[in-house]
């Protein structure tokens, strides 16, 4: 099956569960198991909240969300007109944050990367960052009358 | 909110919400932090009974409330972690020092 859904919404923390919730609705025909839909929601507040945190740091913006449904592969960009990443492949590193004074972990990138199967990010400094996810379901999961 | 933090002897006992991201985080780590610098807390458990979903925010309280207690010799332990909650735990390193108590639901 494919579908697809587009959302914008504020950059405030209130939206980071509103954005996980949606994409978990969008999943919910492929018959996600309990820890797929739990990892798609993980990565997906991860990255917004990024968004909202320090792509937009309290500034107003507009986050977009847009998910695509080919099969059984989810494809999740999370895009945002922040102030940008100067260094993404420093951000991603494990325990790297900019902002230990909020009690960041530095795990947002480790957590996208462990819970979806590829991610890739581009930014560009004073314009703002994609972060591309995609999840394969069904590699484990019971098979479905649904499928084709 | 109160009613989730409770001191039973030098243990801060703090039952966390049913969602542990970013939006929830900063309230939770504030509160904790007023019971630590106003009570005579050593260690901290963290009552994971409600919790539905944490992301990294949540491995964020966890290691800033550790950080705050650590060089007084304390604590911090996990109880009622249900499976996902578990493999947050596991997957962020939060095990190095988090102790997670195995009992209750999951020890069924």
């Amino acid at each position: 099956m494919r579908n697809e859904i587009k959302l914008e919404f504020d950059a405030i923390s209130v939206n980071e569960a509103f954005a996980r919730v949606a994409v978990a609705a969008f999943v919910t025909p492929l018959n996600p198991t309990i820890e797929e839909l739990a990892d798609v929601k993980t990565a997906v507040s991860e990255a917004v909240t990024n968004a909202v945190i320090h792509g937009y740091d309290g500034m107003e913006g507009k986050v977009t969300l847009h998910c695509t449904l080919q099969d059984k592969r989810l494809h999740i960009e999370v895009r945002d007109a922040g102030k940008g990443i100067e260094n993404v492949e420093q951000a991603m590193e494990p325990l790297f944050t900019t902002r230990p004074e909020l009690d960041r972990s530095g795990m947002g990138f480790s957590f996208m990367e462990a819970f979806m199967d590829r991610l890739v990010v581009e930014s560009t400094p004073g314009e703002g960052t994609l972060v591309m996810m995609e999840k394969d379901f069904a590699k484990t999961a019971c098979q479905t009358d649904e499928e084709e | 909110m109160e009613e989730r933090f409770h001191i039973i002897d030098n243990y801060l006992m703090i039952r966390m919400p049913e969602e542990i991201d970013h939006h929830q985080a900063s309230a939770l780590s504030e509160r904790a932090d007023g019971y630590i610098l106003r009570e005579k807390i050593q260690h901290i458990v963290f009552d994971f009974e409600d919790t539905r979903f944490m992301d990294s925010s949540g491995v964020g309280v966890v290691m800033g409330r550790y950080k705050k207690i650590a060089c007084f010799g304390g604590r911090v332990y996990a109880v009622n972690a249900d499976r996902q909650i578990q493999r947050i735990i596991r997957v962020s390193g939060l095990k190095k020092v988090l102790h997670v108590v195995e009992e209750g639901r999951n020890a069924q």
